[in-house]
């Protein structure tokens, strides 16, 4: 009854939220409603007893991704009139786009649910079930390939993105911190010994 | 759960209260509890924090508000209480007003894990170490957006470096915490604990000590103290990401800082120092059972405190000792030197698992 409540509280919550991140102007308030969205959805897999999945889309969407990607969308200066200026132009590809997307959508939702145990009720398991310690083991078991996979491409991702936007200017001034580090007082300072003066 | 006493009618009042309410009462008292003996200890910290480094500096500190100056800390509230709040007028108002809570909630949310006394946390849940991480990367919203919405230079450049430096070394704690979770062999800050249970060298930062060095000092860069607060450096960029609060909103920011420093020293001490474990578990011989010296055997809350208290000491003896980083130093420390040392000693940690040396052999 209350887990009902609540679940059809958070998902207006969340389909408000996913609205505003494609409604409001301000880039700051979109980045923050998509935020409150992550939030949602990980409160909703709580209710599903996720807790694991939950915990990580917080931490990992909500403390990382999304604290870089407010970071950057402070710094622009966005003219959201510029930006609405082709808008006729591509309007038939966002169309066409969206369109897809219902219909992938439709089709996952209304065909293929057939075979899953959509229809029946969610069994809870009892309270020394671990959904971490479960999900680790799959992970490292029966889908150790495709995981061991995922980790390459993203380390590959890393990398390749380090290695196209860091270009050397020449002439430029950087501080060597090897050479830094090595400085010795005796490098910098000379202690000199000398008779008082007197008057 | 019912409340220890012997008045027959409040038992029978509290045993009136239907089931749902009575489990929301005693939520309610357990939060509050936390809450306000948080909220104590942050305002005696600081003035702890002015009395220590005064005399580490050779002064007396504060002395004139109560006995030895112990109220200074009750007339700084009352003043920040009465102050007027000033909203710039080109700021971003709800953005404004909503930053202060969104740093201080995690701060006091993260507590609700923190395994007080043996066996019992608030709130027991499997997960602890991953709730830990999640809240605790939380904190930095307030700080990004109080620097956004406060339509300053200032702020905003304080708020940039925060949020750069505390995306650094959440990663390190992260790893540091992973080591930790490798040699626990659980998620749940309780039973983490009891892995170490065991007197001062059975704890885990002798096997973890590269771990539990990056884990503290990383904690000091996360909570923006100094040496690493470059985030307010007051001689660069005025206050910060704060510059343009005052009043009761400034204090929520202050509480916040102090609230996150009291939750890394909680941390360190679970993960780390043995939590409620007591320092001379196994070398005192049992004889002084019944006698006041007990405690010093028995785990507790009171071992929990006394660490929380050395680390909060730490804190301040690093702000007295340590000239502030520069910036791109404090970047090179977090991104070159801390998460290469965290990835490696989890591999050495891996390999004496696996080789069954040392206390992993489980």
């Amino acid at each position: 009854m209350f887990a009902t409540f609540l679940f059809y509280a958070l998902s207006t919550v969340l389909l408000a939220a996913a609205v505003g991140v494609i409604t409001v102007r301000n880039p700051v308030y979109a980045a923050l409603c998509l935020i409150l969205a992550f939030v949602t959805s990980a409160v909703l897999w709580l209710l599903l007893e996720a807790e694991f999945l939950a915990v990580v889309l917080v931490l990992v969407y909500v403390g990382a991704v999304m604290v870089l990607f407010l970071f950057v969308v402070m710094m622009l200066d966005i003219n959201t009139a510029t930006l609405r200026e082709g808008f006729l132009r591509y309007a038939p590809v966002g169309a066409i786009v969206a369109g897809l997307l219902v219909l992938e959508l439709a089709y996952v939702i209304w065909f293929r649910s057939e075979g899953l145990p959509g229809g029946t009720p969610l069994v809870p398991r009892d309270a020394a079930y671990s959904s971490t310690e479960e999900l680790g083991r799959v992970l490292y078991t029966q889908y150790l390939y495709p995981f061991e996979l995922a980790a390459m491409l993203l380390l590959l991702a890393i990398v390749a993105a380090i290695l196209l936007t860091m270009r050397s200017r020449p002439g430029l001034k950087v501080q060597d911190v090897a050479e830094q580090v090595k400085v010795r007082r005796e490098d910098r300072v000379r202690i000199v010994t000398m008779k008082p003066e007197s008057e | 759960m019912k409340p220890v006493g012997s008045l027959p009618f409040l038992e029978d009042l509290w045993l009136a209260l239907p089931e749902l309410a009575r489990t929301l009462l005693v939520m309610v008292g357990q939060i509050l509890a936390v809450t306000v003996v948080i909220i104590l200890c942050v305002a005696f910290l600081t003035y702890l924090e002015r009395k220590i480094i005064g005399y580490m500096q050779n002064r007396i500190g504060p002395n004139r508000v109560g006995p030895g100056g112990w109220l200074q800390p009750f007339a700084d509230v009352i003043k920040l209480l009465l102050k007027e709040v000033v909203v710039p007028s080109s700021a971003n108002r709800f953005l404004f007003i909503i930053a202060p809570l969104l740093s201080i909630v995690p701060a006091l949310a993260t507590w609700a894990v923190i395994p007080l006394f043996p066996g019992f946390a608030i709130a027991e849940i499997d997960a602890g170490l991953l709730y830990v991480l999640a809240l605790t990367s939380l904190g930095v919203y307030g700080v990004i957006l109080a620097g956004w919405a406060s339509n300053s230079k200032y702020a905003l450049l304080g708020a940039m470096r925060s949020a750069a430096q505390i995306v650094a070394y959440e990663i390190a704690m992260g790893f540091a915490l992973v080591g930790v979770l490798m040699a626990g062999g659980s998620l749940n800050l309780g039973k983490l604990v009891e892995a170490q249970s065991g007197g001062l060298f059975s704890w885990f930062w002798l096997p973890l000590f590269p771990l539990f060095i990056i884990y503290f000092v990383s904690g000091v860069a996360e909570t923006n103290r100094a040496p690493f607060d470059v985030a307010e450096g007051e001689s660069e960029i005025v206050a910060g990401f704060h510059v343009e609060y005052s009043g009761v909103a400034f204090a929520v920011f202050f509480l916040a800082e102090y609230a996150n420093m009291i939750l890394i020293a909680a941390l360190t001490a679970v993960m780390f120092w043995g939590g409620w474990e007591s320092l001379f578990a196994g070398w005192l011989f049992s004889g002084l059972d019944g006698t006041p010296l007990e405690l010093l055997r028995a785990p507790g809350i009171h071992w929990l405190a006394f660490k929380i208290a050395f680390f909060l000491f730490c804190f301040l003896w690093f702000r007295a000792t340590f000239p502030r980083y520069r910036y791109d130093q404090i970047m090179r420390l977090g991104w070159k030197v801390f998460i290469p040392v965290t990835i490696v000693w989890i591999v050495v940690e891996g390999a004496m698992a696996a080789l069954r040396i040392g206390p992993w052999s489980a």
